[in-house]
């Protein structure tokens, strides 16, 4: 049997090594474009084919009024200071419009009012923050499949992308706009919404005025603020760095269901 | 103790599985970490508290005058754990970066690395439990009545570092190694899944077992807090119990076992 010194000296050098051990072994992957990390990306399109096999389109949870105990939480850029963005708040979004254009056989625009004027959809759901905090609140707006429908779009198409009024970034290579994308699946989804409201109130410019949109089955930075442009492709290599969103352009998954 | 032979104890599947998800678990605990680091703190319910308060731990920094201590709020209880949690290396950060992957701030690396171990870690527990229930390994783990019986005595002889190197395992390992393996790991990929805004679509009744997105992540911190209990223990008990003889074990397969009526 071993005796207490020699068992209190070997554990006290495993311990040691095991710290030693340390956790710089992967730090060369923060690097965008590393062979080990790209092997290791391939498992978020594992993530993203198995949960739309299993997840087809099911709703996201639906919670109750009284589950809204705060108000939302906003995140990322609260307050655009663009000039054309403080233009269009100044005189209550009147002159703003959303335009849906790309893939499309017929272009459209809409005034906020004629958004407004669309069939509503009210839900009460939970925001994910990839940080990982939550926050329960109710969204109203018009489904994003009603806007796609009227633009009709081209056989071609397969993602929606979304253009931001606010500037996120100021880099040495020029301003960065915000912008996301999800697939055409996600997008004609019932519960995907362009909403201008938040818990029975206007949608707030820290949330995203005059219009964001929900995705209600994937993480918080998916649902693009301040929407001007909605943009029908076939392909998101041309946008930004072409990974498909602001955020998948500095290492976060594009896809974003977990 | 008198030696006795040598046996062929672990099987192939077994030593495989072991190996890898030891280096799964290794990646997904200190990625874990750094993903904790985002938001520090963790809650009870369906939300995370903004206006209210609904959490059991937090962990912050807080300027002190000239210094930034770390505190660390376990339920109405707090402490100062500057150095190791809140602060260290005179930096603001929860887990410090001895202890997460990448070192440094990356939830975007660390997200890529978790998923990748996270499937490594499925794949390998369906191949074991396949290969376990075939090759009736999964018997080993199940404590008889009379390996219950024994109990009482097992943790006498635990408790004074004295071990028998049987054919089987004790009682002690079979309840530690089950509720590992039974409990843990797929309490572990449950509770992953359930934080899955996608995957609350498909399986809503799984959110409302487990109480809620942020109960679900506070029970996959828990659960984690759990294993590396289980580790340390392990390692101890390695170490104690020979570890020439465990490693060769685990690795080749082979074990000396103790002379018979020793």
């Amino acid at each position: 049997m071993m005796d207490r010194r020699r068992f209190l000296t070997a554990a006290s050098l495993g311990g040691s090594a095991l710290v030693l051990s340390g956790c710089k072994v992967l730090d060369g992957l923060t690097k965008g474009d590393h062979p080990l990390r790209n092997v290791m990306e391939a498992a978020n399109g594992l993530t993203y084919r198995t949960q739309r096999l299993l997840g087809g389109d099911a709703l996201a949870p639906e919670f109750a009024q009284s589950d809204i105990r705060q108000g939302q939480k906003p995140n990322g850029t609260i307050n655009p200071d663009d000039a054309d963005y403080q233009d269009f708040a100044a005189s209550g979004f009147a002159d703003w419009r959303l335009r849906v254009v790309g893939a499309v056989e017929v272009p459209q625009e809409y005034s906020l009012a004629a958004l407004q004027a669309m069939p509503a959809r009210t839900q009460i759901t939970r925001h994910d923050c990839v940080e990982g905090w939550s926050c329960v609140a109710k969204w109203t707006g018009v489904q994003l499949s009603r806007v796609l429908d009227a633009a009709r779009p081209k056989a071609e198409a397969r993602f929606v992308v979304f253009h931001c009024m606010d500037t996120i970034e100021r880099s040495l290579s020029g301003l960065v706009k915000y912008y996301e994308s999800i697939d055409m699946r996600d997008a004609v989804h019932p519960q995907t919404i362009l909403a201008y409201g938040l818990n029975d109130a206007a949608l707030p410019v820290a949330n995203g005025a005059p219009l964001r949109v929900r995705v209600e089955r994937q993480l918080g930075y998916k649902m693009a603020k301040y929407l001007h442009k909605i943009e029908v492709v076939a392909g998101v290599e041309g946008f930004g760095d072409g990974n498909g969103s602001y955020w998948a352009d500095r290492g976060y998954d594009w896809y974003a269901g977990i | 103790m008198a030696q006795g032979p040598l046996i062929y104890r672990q099987r192939i599947w077994t030593r495989i599985t072991h190996g890898i998800w030891a280096v799964s678990l290794f990646f997904l605990l200190l990625t874990g970490l750094q993903i904790f680091n985002a938001f520090p703190s963790l809650h009870i319910g369906i939300e995370s508290g903004i206006d209210y308060d609904n959490s059991i731990l937090a962990i912050r920094a807080e300027q002190d005058g000239e210094v930034l201590r770390g505190i660390t709020r376990i339920g109405g209880w707090e402490v100062d754990t500057t150095g190791i949690l809140g602060v260290s290396g005179d930096a603001a950060r929860a887990f410090p970066a001895w202890a997460t992957i990448p070192s440094g701030q990356s939830l975007a690396l660390g997200r890529v690395i978790h998923f990748f171990f996270a499937w490594v870690l499925v794949i390998t527990l369906a191949v074991w439990a396949l290969a376990s229930l075939l090759n009736g390994h999964l018997r080993d783990l199940i404590p008889t009545i009379s390996d219950l019986r024994g109990l009482p005595r097992d943790i006498a002889n635990h408790a004074r570092l004295r071990f028998h190197h049987a054919r089987s395992y004790s009682v002690l390992q079979k309840l530690a190694y089950a509720s590992v393996l039974f409990v843990a790991l797929p309490l572990m990929i449950l509770t992953g899944l359930v934080m899955s805004p996608s995957f609350n679509a498909t399986a809503p009744w799984m959110l409302d077992l487990f109480g809620g997105r942020q109960t679900a992540r506070t029970v996959h911190f828990l659960v984690m807090v759990g294993l590396v209990g289980f580790f340390v223990i392990h390692m101890l008990m390695i170490l104690a119990a020979g570890p020439i003889n465990e490693l060769r074990s685990i690795i080749t397969g082979w074990y000396r076992i103790d002379k018979e009526g020793e």
